[in-house]
C-alpha cells in the first residue's frame, strides 16, 4: 500500500496546487525589465539601488533576451521596460503599434565599440575605417588573410579576428559603422556572444585585433591595446575614451543605449517612480559600470519628456551610426 | 574465434603451447584491465580537477553572505539567493509533475497496455523524446505553458517545461525497473487470486521502487544544470526579492503565489557572471558552480540514501 498512499498524497497535492493557482492574484508590486545584455549592467546597478531604497517591496526583475528579443516582448506587451543598445527600428515599430503598446524612448548613457589589439602589437598606432572594412566586409571572407593585404606598410603576419556574435547589437552596429551595411560581415572570424571570450582571444595571440564594447577593454586595459579610429581621410585619429565620446570626436563607433518604457506601464507608481530614480542616479551609476554618462541636459530633458507625456522615438526607426551626443540632445529638444 | 584451427584440432597441441596460449589470453586481460583503469582515471581526474579548480578559485566568495544577497554591480556584495531558491522551486515543481505522469506511463506501458503497433509507436516515441535537444522542450514550453496555458515566464511554466524533458527518462527508467522484477512473483501474485491492480500497488511499484528513483536521480541532475530551455521560457538574470512564501498564516495555510512568480536560477546566474566585462566577477561563477555540484550531490545523496533504505526491505 505504500506506492497507492504515495500516489493519492501527489493527486491531492497537484489538484491543490491547480486550484489555489487561480486564487492567486497579482497584489504585488512588479516591474518587469528585458533585453540587451550591453545595458543590463547599467539596469541592473539602478535596480539594485532601487531596491535598497524600497527595501523590496516592489518586485524588479531584468533579464537578457538581447535588443531584438526584448523589443519582441515589449511590443507584446509582456514587460514594462526594454534595454535597448540601439534605436528601435521600423518592423519593431509596427509591431509595437498593431499591439497598441505605446512607449517613450530614454536615452541613458553611451557606449563606444572599441577596436583592440595585442599589447605586442607594435605597428597598428590607427586604423581608418577604409581599413576596417576592407578587413571586416563579407568579400574579404578566405581572401584577406594577412595584416599586409590591407595596408602594404603593414607585415606580412596572419591576421586573426575576434568579434561579436551575429545575435548582438553590438554585430549590428559595428557592421553598419565600417562595412555600411548592418549584419553584413565575413563570417571566418572567431565570434562569440561572451565577450570575455574575445577579450582572451586578443590578448593571447599577437596577430589579433577584435572589437567589443568600451567597458570589456576598460577593465582589461592591462592586457588590450585600444585602437585609434580615423573617421575619414585626412581626420585626426582618435581612441576611445569618456572624454572623446563626450566632445563627440570619437566617430563613427561611440553609440546611444536606451531603454524604452511602455506608456501604460508608466502610469502606475511603481514604474514611475523606478524611471524618476532611473534618471535621477544615471548619470553616477553609468560611470561605476564603466559606460560614458550623459550630460546633465539629457536626463533632463528625458525628464521632461516622461513629465509631459512624449511618446515615440526620434530615429524613425532607421539604423544610424555617428549620432553625437550633441546630435542626440537637439533631436531629444525637438521631440 | 581468434585460433579457429586450434579448436577444431587441440590434440595437436603440444603442453607448451598450450601455455604460451593461456599467457598470451592473460596479457590480453592485462591490457583490457589497463585500459579501463585509464578510462576511468581519465574521467575521475578530469572531474576532479575542474571541482578542484572551482573551489579553488570560488572559495574566497563562499561566505554567509553570498547565500543570502541578490544581484549587485559590485562582484563582492552579489549573491546566488534568488538564483538557489529559484532552482530548488523549478526542481520541486519538476519532480512533482515528471514523477506521477512518468511512473503512471510506465507502468501502463509495462502492465496494462496491449502489444500491438501503436504501443510500439508509442514505446519508439519515448525513446527519441529522450534525444531532443533541450532547447526544443524551452520552445514547446513557450508556446503550451507561457503563451497556450497563460502561465507567464514563471517558476511553474519553467518547472513543468524540464518535466517534460526528464520525462523520458523517468518513464524508460520504470519500465526497466519493472522488468527486472522477476516472473514467478507476479505468477504468484495471480496464483493467490490478486487482480491487476493489485500485483501493481502490493508488488510492482514497491520492488520497482529503487529503480525507478535512479531514474529520478538521473533526470533531476540533468535538469538542474539545464539553462537553454528556461531562457527561452523567460528567465530573468536579476531578482532582487525572494519569491513569496508558501506558508501563510490564514486559511489554508499554504499559499502557491510563489508558482506564478518570476524566477532565475543557478546556471542562468553563472554564465551571467562569467560574461560580466569586471574579472572579480568570474570568482562569484566559481563559488555559484561549488554550490550547484554541492546541490545536485545533495539530492542525489538523498535520492541514494532512499533507494538504499527501500532495496533493504526487499526480500525474494
Amino acid at each position: 500500500m505504500v506506492g497507492l498512499a504515495r500516489f493519492s498524497g501527489v493527486a491531492v497535492t497537484v489538484l491543490a496546487a491547480g486550484s489555489l493557482l487561480q486564487a492567486a492574484s497579482a497584489h504585488a508590486q512588479n516591474i518587469k525589465i528585458d533585453g540587451s545584455s550591453t545595458v543590463y549592467p547599467v539596469t541592473e546597478a539602478v535596480a539594485e539601488e532601487f531596491q535598497v531604497k524600497k527595501k523590496g517591496s516592489v518586485k524588479v526583475t531584468v533579464g537578457i533576451s538581447g535588443t531584438g528579443g526584448g523589443f519582441k516582448k515589449f511590443c507584446r506587451g509582456e514587460i514594462d521596460i526594454s534595454n535597448a543598445s540601439r534605436p528601435i527600428l521600423k518592423k519593431e515599430m509596427d509591431d509595437c503599434k498593431a499591439a497598441g503598446v505605446q512607449y517613450v524612448e530614454l536615452p541613458v548613457a553611451f557606449d563606444a565599440l572599441t577596436v583592440v589589439v595585442n599589447p605586442q602589437n607594435e605597428f597598428l598606432k590607427s586604423i581608418t575605417v577604409a581599413e576596417l572594412k576592407k578587413m571586416w566586409e563579407p568579400g574579404a571572407q578566405g581572401k584577406v588573410t594577412k595584416w599586409n593585404q590591407i595596408n602594404p606598410a603593414w607585415p606580412d603576419a596572419p591576421l586573426k579576428l575576434f568579434g561579436a556574435g551575429s545575435d548582438s547589437g553590438t554585430f549590428d552596429y559595428f557592421t553598419e559603422a565600417t562595412v555600411g551595411k548592418a549584419k553584413s560581415s565575413r563570417g571566418d572570424y572567431t565570434a562569440s556572444e561572451d565577450d570575455n571570450v574575445l577579450v582572451q582571444g586578443v590578448s593571447r595571440d599577437k596577430n589579433a585585433l577584435g572589437y567589443f564594447g568600451f567597458a570589456y577593454y576598460a577593465e582589461n586595459q592591462d592586457k588590450l591595446k585600444a585602437v585609434p579610429i580615423v573617421a575619414k581621410d585626412g581626420a585626426p585619429a582618435v581612441g576611445p575614451s569618456p572624454k572623446s565620446v563626450e566632445d563627440g570626436t570619437y566617430q563613427p563607433l561611440s553609440r546611444p543605449i536606451f531603454i524604452y518604457v511602455n506608456a501604460k506601464s508608466l502610469q502606475r507608481a511603481e514604474v514611475k517612480e523606478f524611471i524618476d530614480f532611473y534618471l535621477k542616479n544615471a548619470a553616477a551609476l553609468v560611470k561605476e559600470v564603466k559606460y560614458i554618462a550623459l550630460p546633465p541636459k539629457a536626463y533632463e530633458l528625458a525628464a521632461e519628456h516622461i513629465a509631459k507625456g512624449k511618446l515615440g522615438t526620434v530615429f524613425g526607426g532607421a539604423a544610424e551610426v555617428g549620432v553625437t551626443i550633441e546630435d542626440l540632445l537637439k533631436r531629444e529638444a525637438k521631440l | 574465434m581468434q585460433h579457429p584451427a586450434s579448436f577444431a584440432k587441440p590434440a595437436t597441441h603440444s603442453v607448451a603451447q598450450i601455455r604460451a596460449i593461456i599467457r598470451k589470453h592473460k596479457r590480453w586481460d592485462l591490457v583490457f584491465a589497463g585500459l579501463g583503469i585509464l578510462a576511468l582515471i581519465i574521467g575521475v581526474v578530469t572531474l576532479a580537477g575542474l571541482f578542484i579548480d572551482l573551489v579553488a578559485t570560488g572559495w574566497g566568495r563562499l561566505t554567509p553572505e553570498f547565500f543570502t544577497s541578490f544581484s549587485s554591480r559590485r562582484a563582492t556584495s552579489a549573491g546566488i539567493a534568488a538564483a538557489m531558491v529559484g532552482t530548488l522551486l523549478v526542481i520541486l515543481v519538476t519532480v512533482m509533475a515528471a514523477v506521477p505522469l512518468g511512473v503512471g506511463a510506465g507502468v501502463y506501458l509495462e502492465e496494462y497496455a496491449p502489444k500491438n503497433w501503436l504501443t510500439g509507436i508509442i514505446e519508439i516515441n519515448i525513446s527519441n523524446l529522450a534525444g531532443v535537444p533541450s532547447v526544443v522542450y524551452g520552445l514547446l514550453g513557450l508556446g503550451l505553458f507561457v503563451y497556450a496555458w497563460n502561465l507567464d515566464h514563471s517558476v511553474v511554466a519553467a518547472g513543468l517545461t524540464l518535466a517534460l524533458l526528464i520525462l523520458p527518462i523517468v518513464i524508460v527508467a520504470t519500465r526497466e525497473a519493472i522488468r527486472t522484477i522477476p516472473g514467478h512473483i507476479r505468477e504468484g501474485a495471480y496464483a493467490l487470486g490478486a487482480t491487476k491492480w493489485q500485483l501493481v500497488a502490493h508488488h510492482i511499484l514497491p520492488y520497482s521502487s529503487a529503480g525507478i528513483l535512479t531514474g529520478i536521480i538521473i533526470g533531476v541532475a540533468r535538469a538542474i544544470g539545464e539553462t537553454a530551455p528556461l531562457i527561452t521560457v523567460g528567465a530573468a538574470v536579476a531578482i532582487f526579492t525572494l519569491p513569496s512564501s508558501p506558508f501563510r498564516s490564514d486559511f489554508p495555510f499554504l499559499s502557491l503565489e510563489w508558482l506564478k512568480e518570476p524566477f532565475t536560477v543557478m546556471p542562468i546566474q553563472m554564465f551571467q557572471w562569467t560574461s560580466r566585462p569586471d574579472q572579480a566577477f568570474q570568482i562569484n561563477a566559481a563559488a555559484a558552480g561549488v554550490v550547484l555540484i554541492v546541490m545536485t550531490l545533495a539530492l542525489n545523496g538523498l535520492a541514494i540514501y532512499i533507494r538504499y533504505r527501500l532495496r533493504k526491505n526487499i526480500k525474494w
